[in-house]
């Protein structure tokens, strides 16, 4: 039995040395979420990082689903108002005013310019709150905690007026299809133009402390870029899409709300990285505050509902008892729901996180024969996979809080 | 040694400890509420005690000021379920939390407090528990075993995150002890000038910064140590291991009930030890002011302030004072600035510290030897 050994010479062991790789390593795969500070609410990230790096990203979503789509189709219009609430939670009266809008356009309604006002108003104050948390969180995500404590006490005085005018401070079904619920309060608009006042103080100090900071450009400059084409074949909208370039804006390509009526300026990015994304909110908070000042300049008077929504208003209590009419109406709306004509529409409105559209098939009657949701927030969702590969861990809870999402929405 | 000798050393310590230890706890509360005054927001200021809480102005007064607090805090961590997964490598597990905290209540031995002069024989005394000769090297050596805990608790936890934190600290911490200890070598080639006898001790820088602080004569090594420290204790701009918002606390987010409060009061413990240390070596140590000392002001005034147990008491609150402004400089520079990146932070302490303080020691090194070369 022979018990030679052959050395290998020097020449094949440098080759297999070459071959082999110098440690063994594998890639560790881990979940983000559903529960993460960075995520914002209930999204599941399942990350394959090589070391640091991220080489594959997959958003896994539906934990706040809700089949929101499916139950409107088992209600009445009216009902599904308070719904749309609980879309972008960050800014249920941008949604309630969406969803109203696509109704009407159904049902063929025109608003008089009052309630046109108050709801372009009430949008912008959305915008602000929504971008105030959006830009609060992003920072608290790169790791500066005291800008989301500055923009969160601005955002509390917004929720104080919505409380005011709404009854409620976060979901607030205030929008009626064809109205609104109630007049603006006495003295309102003024404490409104207050708020504006106070904020933009508010927007130039998280200006001074993030726009030339150092270590925050480090952190969001040339991370998470999406180009122009990225963005628009992914189906952003909103700041999102801004950011990257392309000068949509809703509000000025397909005014609603009479917003051709109002001076503001559209914030276009140039790359598309987190720092741009940041930039566009920042200015899009001063453009409210102008038009949110031009409205109330200009509010006009009149009725605050369409003359012929008041079949689909319920009537008021104290005539439901004693009149015959308004008891017939109350029966009607709540058994069979305000009656809408045969047709499809589509509406999208330019809400803080993009468009959100809502596609209505009607086959006449009170109740949606479909309702589509377009959720902005699930198209910016989407990029996700493309944008995460390459970047390190912690530049994933930079692109989160720059994409700005609502799971809320996102799931619906 | 005798006995009593040893049961004094040993209530010395034990009076260090707990000194610390109210530090530790009350720069939680100071964290608390330094924060909350930068964000605009009240902090902490409705835990109160039973008896002392009740106390007519006082009582309610503290109670604003949240003083009770941190008693609130450490009971939370006492009685809450401690909780050591199944997964976990017990031992490692366990001794983890106990590294955390011990080299800071180490170090603290070796740090000189303060110094008088003894009314009785005229000898200077220095406030320190241990004088030891190596100083300085002595708390390098013991804080660098901090790195242990945090190497031990990411691996010991058998956990993604908290493995993920381990990687982040073990190797932050090790490139910038580099840059600590380049950056603090051009003090200690001042101190020995030569002629005096070679020395590391922290007592002797102090003296030797009489006259001019260190930061006004070597402001790039203190800028440099200062940054060190930062990223020694794990606090913002550094605090890669635990980043909150991508590793969800890190390395300690298997540990709950005391063991977190361990990692927890040791960094607040590795914090007051890099403020101590800042203070001696670059801000003149329990000297009141730069070219003013306690012996000058006794001179021009004719008190006795650097004498007998005044002396040690003033001395002493001079340190302290400047201890608590760098623990509120800490504090400050946490909510004031967002964090830098894994890779960010790597390559600041090597592409940018660590040439930065080598160029200083060079260059002071050159500097100090023509001084003397022209002195002599």
């Amino acid at each position: 039995m022979s018990t030679e050994y052959t050395f290998p010479d020097n020449a094949a062991r440098s080759a297999a040395a070459a071959d082999a790789p110098e440690f063994e390593t594998e890639k560790l795969t881990i979940n983000m979420g559903p529960s993460h500070p960075s995520t914002h609410g209930v999204l599941r990230l399942l990350l394959e990082l090589d070391g640091e790096t991220v080489t594959r990203c997959d958003p896994v979503i539906g934990y706040l689903h809700r089949g929101d789509e499916k139950i409107a189709e088992n209600m009445t219009y009216n009902q599904f108002v308070p719904y749309t609430d609980r879309l972008d939670y960050l800014s249920p009266l941008a949604n309630n005013v969406a969803y109203a809008i696509a109704v009407e356009r159904l049902a063929h309604l025109e608003v008089p310019p009052r309630c046109q006002a108050i709801r372009a108003l009430i949008c912008e104050m959305a915008r602000i709150s929504s971008h105030l948390l959006g830009l609060g969180v992003y920072a608290m995500d790169t790791g500066a905690m005291t800008v989301f404590l500055y923009t969160f006490t601005e955002r509390e005085k917004l929720y104080t007026l919505f409380e005011e005018l709404t009854g409620a401070r976060f979901t607030t079904s205030y929008t009626r299809i064809g109205g609104l619920a109630r007049d603006i309060p006495e003295g309102w608009l003024g404490r409104v133009a207050r708020f504006c006042d106070g904020v933009l103080p508010v927007v130039d100090e998280i200006d001074a402390l993030l726009t030339r900071n150092r270590i925050f450009l480090d952190r969001t400059e040339g991370i998470g870029v999406i180009s122009k084409e990225d963005a628009i074949a992914w189906g952003l909208t909103g700041p999102n899409l801004r950011a990257s370039g392309v000068p949509l804006d809703l509000r000025k390509d397909k005014p609603y709300c009479g917003y051709e009526n109002y001076e503001f300026d559209v914030p276009v990015g140039t790359k598309g990285d987190c720092y741009d994304r940041y930039l566009v909110r920042l200015e899009e908070i001063r453009q409210s505050v102008r038009i949110i000042r031009q409205i109330i300049a200009n509010m006009p008077d009149g009725p605050w509902y369409a003359e012929d929504a008041k079949k689909i208003f319920a009537p008021p209590t104290d005539k439901i008892l004693t009149s015959m009419e308004e008891l017939i109406q109350n029966f009607m709306l709540v058994t069979e729901g305000p009656q809408m004509p045969a047709g499809e529409v589509y509406f999208e409105a330019e809400n803080p996180k993009g468009a959100l559209g809502f596609y209505i098939i009607s086959r006449g009657g009170g109740v949606p024969y479909r309702l589509k949701i377009r959720a902005p927030s699930f198209c910016s969702l989407s990029i996700l996979p493309k944008v995460a590969v390459g970047c390190m861990v912690a530049d994933l809870s930079a692109i989160l809080g720059s994409l700005d999402f609502v799971m809320g929405e996102c799931d619906r | 040694m005798n006995a009593t000798d040893i049961l004094i050393r040993f209530g010395l310590g034990l009076i260090v400890i707990v000194v610390v230890m109210t530090v530790c706890m009350y720069s939680v509360l100071a964290e608390r509420k330094v924060s909350s005054w930068i964000q605009g927001r009240l902090g902490p200021n409705r835990t109160s005690i039973p008896l002392l809480g009740n106390i007519p102005v006082i009582g309610r007064f503290l109670t604003r000021l949240g003083v009770f607090q941190p008693l609130a805090d450490g009971g939370k961590f006492l009685f809450k379920e401690d909780v050591i997964p199944a997964h976990v490598n017990k031992v490692y597990f366990v001794l983890a939390p106990v590294i955390a905290f011990v080299p800071a209540l180490v170090t603290i031995s070796v740090v000189p407090f303060g110094a008088y002069i003894d009314a009785a024989t005229g000898a200077a005394r220095t406030v320190i528990l241990a004088n030891v000769d190596v100083g300085i090297l002595l708390i390098f050596a013991v804080a660098s075993l901090g790195v242990y805990a945090i190497i031990l608790s990411g691996w010991a936890s058998n956990s993604k995150y908290p493995f993920l934190g381990g990687v982040r600290a073990s190797a932050q911490m090790i490139s910038y002890e580099l840059s600590m200890t380049l950056a603090v070598l051009p003090v200690f080639i001042w101190v020995n000038a030569p002629g005096t006898p070679g020395t590391l001790s922290l007592v002797r820088v102090v003296e030797a910064q009489a006259d001019w602080w260190f930061v006004l004569t070597q402001p790039v090594a203190a800028v440099v140590f200062i940054i060190a420290i930062f990223a020694e204790t794990n606090r913002l701009p550094f605090d890669m291991p635990e980043s909150e918002t991508d590793l969800v606390g890190g390395y300690h987010t298997e540990y709950s009930s005391f063991k977190f409060g361990f990692f927890f009061v040791g960094e607040y413990a590795n914090m007051t030890v890099g403020a101590c240390v800042i203070a001696l070596l670059f801000f003149g140590g329990w000297h009141p002011l730069p070219f003013v000392t306690w012996g000058d002001i006794a001179a021009w005034t004719g008190l006795p302030v650097n004498v007998g147990a005044l002396g040690a008491v003033l001395a002493v609150g001079t340190f302290a004072a400047k201890v608590l402004f760098f623990l509120f400089f800490f504090i400050w520079v946490r909510w004031t600035v967002p964090r830098f990146r894994y890779d960010q932070v790597m390559r600041i302490g090597w592409r940018g510290l660590l040439p930065v303080a080598i160029a200083n020691l060079v260059i002071y090194a050159i500097l100090i030897a023509l001084l003397e070369r022209a002195g002599a």
